[in-house]
């Protein structure tokens, strides 16, 4: 038997409580490896973060989070002088421009802070379909080099190259280079074994019996024509407050039900669209 | 497994690399030469010999999106097991040559070029959803046409660029609302010196904190439904390049199509690739040039789309002859629903450039109390002419 190590990775993000398929394993795998950057792409709700945070933990590397949104300049990415101390030091300590412009005054954000690790750590782009375009050419910069200049200081370049993962929501379209850039891989909501797989491993204990019918209400949910599509994160919620609430069998209280489910439906128009028939139809065919 | 059909002269491993990417290239992937070179230091990585391995490494590496990813795997057993269809650019390109170019279009795509070929054709109207009323005026029917019209024959380079153009420019005097006030804002041309002033004070007069204002952006989303029915047929290659050219220049606008039922194209519209565009709206507008239900198509709209779709920020920009099948009742009732979430609903009219028209139509005359514009529309110059108009809405 060969090696096979995307398996293997496969099987240490379980361990970390993450569970993942096959083809996403290959790709971080691949990203590992080859040292570029993993784009993540996939409905909302899927666990694209909860990707770089495992990978982290299995790696036991720092995760460094850059959550972009639309505005994210230099100042808030990259590093920013810290000028309140340095007009502080000018009127106490009369301080000289060296001094000034030293680490000290120096606020270090998400992405200087990761290429100044002595240690490779997670590097997790979160959204960066939020951010504008301008800022996704800088990335691309950055992702190319592991450099940032800062004028007064120099060149500050990576001890160690951070394995960075992006995410994106289809807010807008990435440009192509930035495409071209990264590895890629898409996350669909997970096939039911897996889904099970997951609420087994971050859920609180349930029946198996409960589990599936769980797992049922929610895939069956989603091939409702619903806005917002019950994610992972909501199936946990909803497990957890079934489980909270004592329901050891959803056909048996209705009412019950109906009111979890706003773990489930966060919009007037999802909540509509799923009336308690619907729902009575659902659970009559996973129980 | 069936046999892969390499090409005899391909000797190892890189030739075959090579042309699996060619392959890929060629079904709209877009991997580049450094993808290539990359694929051999995959390889590497993997088990090279687990197909499944090898796919799901490949797969990683060469799509860049949701659309590539999904077809990855087609295009994979298509090369490597030679079992999946090959979808090769030329050969649909090819086979859409019969379907191209229908008939009935043929006296209004090219008038200059193809008149003479058109002598055997019949007028519009006689086999399509439009039939010639008593006194010649023209009328809705309610047939739904399902023949297939292939409407990238309806955009040329030229006239796609012409309507880009002047739908930038509409889209440029739509949305550019921008407040003469100036609100406090984090990335703002101007310093608010007075809150800098004000604030200075808790800091011994330094003027440290310092605050910006900017105009606020005001956006308008432009939200176009354009009726694709037998009577608009003449008019449809202006109006789905104008829809396209708004498509591709305002991100948060959103585009329907409408003859007997309503369906939303943004996406189509969005893809890059403007001849796959074309070629997925003529897929999804199936039954093109048959009759109009515009109460119909505009109460689905309401029902379905507009509470995601409208805000007081909107503007409905609705592209149709106003001739319809529903009752002119429906239409009124559709259009003031959309009215009480829209900002703004103006209707481009391409009959309103005839001379002697009169919107005097049992639907358009409902339909004209609920409108803030009733503007003529029929060629593109027409359209861009409007920028002032909509400038003033």
């Amino acid at each position: 038997m060969t090696a096979r190590p995307h398996t293997d990775l496969k099987e240490a993000l379980v361990r970390t409580g993450y569970v993942a398929d096959d083809s996403l394993a290959m790709a971080l795998h691949l990203a590992l490896s080859l040292g570029r950057p993993l784009l993540l792409e996939g409905p909302a709700g899927v666990g694209k973060t909860e990707v770089a945070k495992s990978l982290a933990d299995h790696l036991g590397a720092r995760l460094i989070r850059l959550q972009c949104y639309e505005g994210l300049d230099a100042s808030h990415a990259i590093y920013e002088w810290n000028y309140q101390r340095q007009l502080l030091a000018i009127r106490a300590d009369h301080a000289s421009e060296e001094t000034l412009f030293s680490d000290r005054y120096l606020l270090k954000r998400p992405l200087l802070e990761a290429i100044s690790q002595d240690r490779a750590p997670v590097l997790l782009i979160d959204e960066i379909d939020r951010a504008d375009e301008e800022f996704e050419a800088y990335l691309l910069e950055i992702l190319s080099d592991f450099q940032i200049t800062i004028p007064e200081i120099g060149t500050v370049t990576a001890k160690a190259r951070p394995i960075v993962i992006l995410t994106a929501n289809g807010t807008r379209d990435l440009s192509d280079a930035l495409r071209r850039r990264c590895l890629y891989a898409y996350i669909d909501y997970p096939d039911r074994e897996t889904e099970l797989a997951i609420l087994a491993r971050r859920g609180p204990a349930l029946e198996a019996r409960l589990a599936r019918q769980i797992i049922g209400v929610v895939q069956a949910l989603r091939r409702e024509d619903l806005d917002k599509k019950p994610g992972i994160a909501e199936m946990l919620d909803w497990a957890a407050a079934l489980a909270g609430l004592g329901i050891n069998d959803l056909t048996e209280d209705r009412a019950a039900l109906q009111a979890t489910l706003v773990c489930l439906l966060k919009t007037a128009a999802d909540r509509d669209a799923a009336p308690p028939e619907v729902l009575d139809r659902i659970i009559g065919r996973v129980a | 497994m069936a046999v892969t059909r390499f090409p005899a002269r391909a000797s190892g491993i890189a030739d075959r690399i090579a042309g699996f990417v060619a392959h890929l290239r060629m079904n709209g992937l877009q991997p580049g030469p450094a993808e290539t070179a990359d694929t051999l230091a995959v390889l590497g990585l993997v088990t090279a010999t687990d197909p499944a391995e090898v796919r799901l490494a490949l797969k990683s590496l060469m799509a860049t999106d949701a659309a590539g990813w999904r077809r990855f795997d087609d295009l994979f057993d298509a090369y490597w097991f030679n079992a999946g269809k090959t979808r090769s650019a030329t050969t649909s390109a090819h086979v859409r040559i019969q379907s191209a170019r229908p008939t009935l279009w043929q006296g209004h795509i090219d008038p200059v070029g193809e008149a003479g070929d058109s002598d055997g054709e019949t007028a519009p109207g006689a086999e399509d959803g439009e039939a010639e009323g008593i006194d010649g005026r023209l009328i809705a029917t309610r047939t739904d046409n399902l023949r297939k019209r292939d409407l990238r024959e309806l955009m040329d380079e030229d006239s796609r660029r012409a309507a880009e153009r002047a739908a930038r420019d509409l889209a440029r005097a739509i949305r550019d609302r921008r407040s003469r006030r100036r609100r406090q804002a984090r990335r703002g041309a101007m310093l608010d010196l007075r809150r800098i002033q004000r604030a200075s004070l808790a800091r011994g007069g330094e003027p440290i904190d310092l605050f910006r204002k900017a105009r606020p952006d005001r956006p308008m989303r432009i939200v176009v439904l354009c009726d694709v029915s037998g009577s608009m047929q003449v008019y449809a290659r202006v109006f789905l390049a104008f829809v396209k050219g708004l498509i591709d220049t305002d991100a948060r606008a959103d585009a329907y199509l409408f003859h007997t039922r309503l369906m939303r194209v943004t996406g189509a519209l969005r893809d890059h690739d403007s001849l796959r565009a074309a070629g997925r709206l003529s897929l999804m507008a199936e039954g093109f040039g048959g009759g109009t239900d515009i109460g119909g198509a505009l109460a689905a709209f309401a029902d379905a789309h507009a509470a995601r779709a409208l805000s007081s920020r909107s503007i409905v920009i609705i592209l149709s002859d106003g001739y319809c099948t529903g009752t002119p009742a429906r239409l009124a009732e559709a259009l003031a629903r959309i009215r009480r979430r829209a900002g703004r609903i103006v209707w481009l009219n391409p009959l309103l450039g005839w001379k002697d028209y009169a919107p005097v139509a049992a639907g358009i005359a409902a339909a004209l109390p609920c409108l803030d514009a009733h503007l003529p529309a029929n060629t593109i110059d027409a359209l861009a002419a409007l920028e002032p108009e909509f400038a003033r809405l």
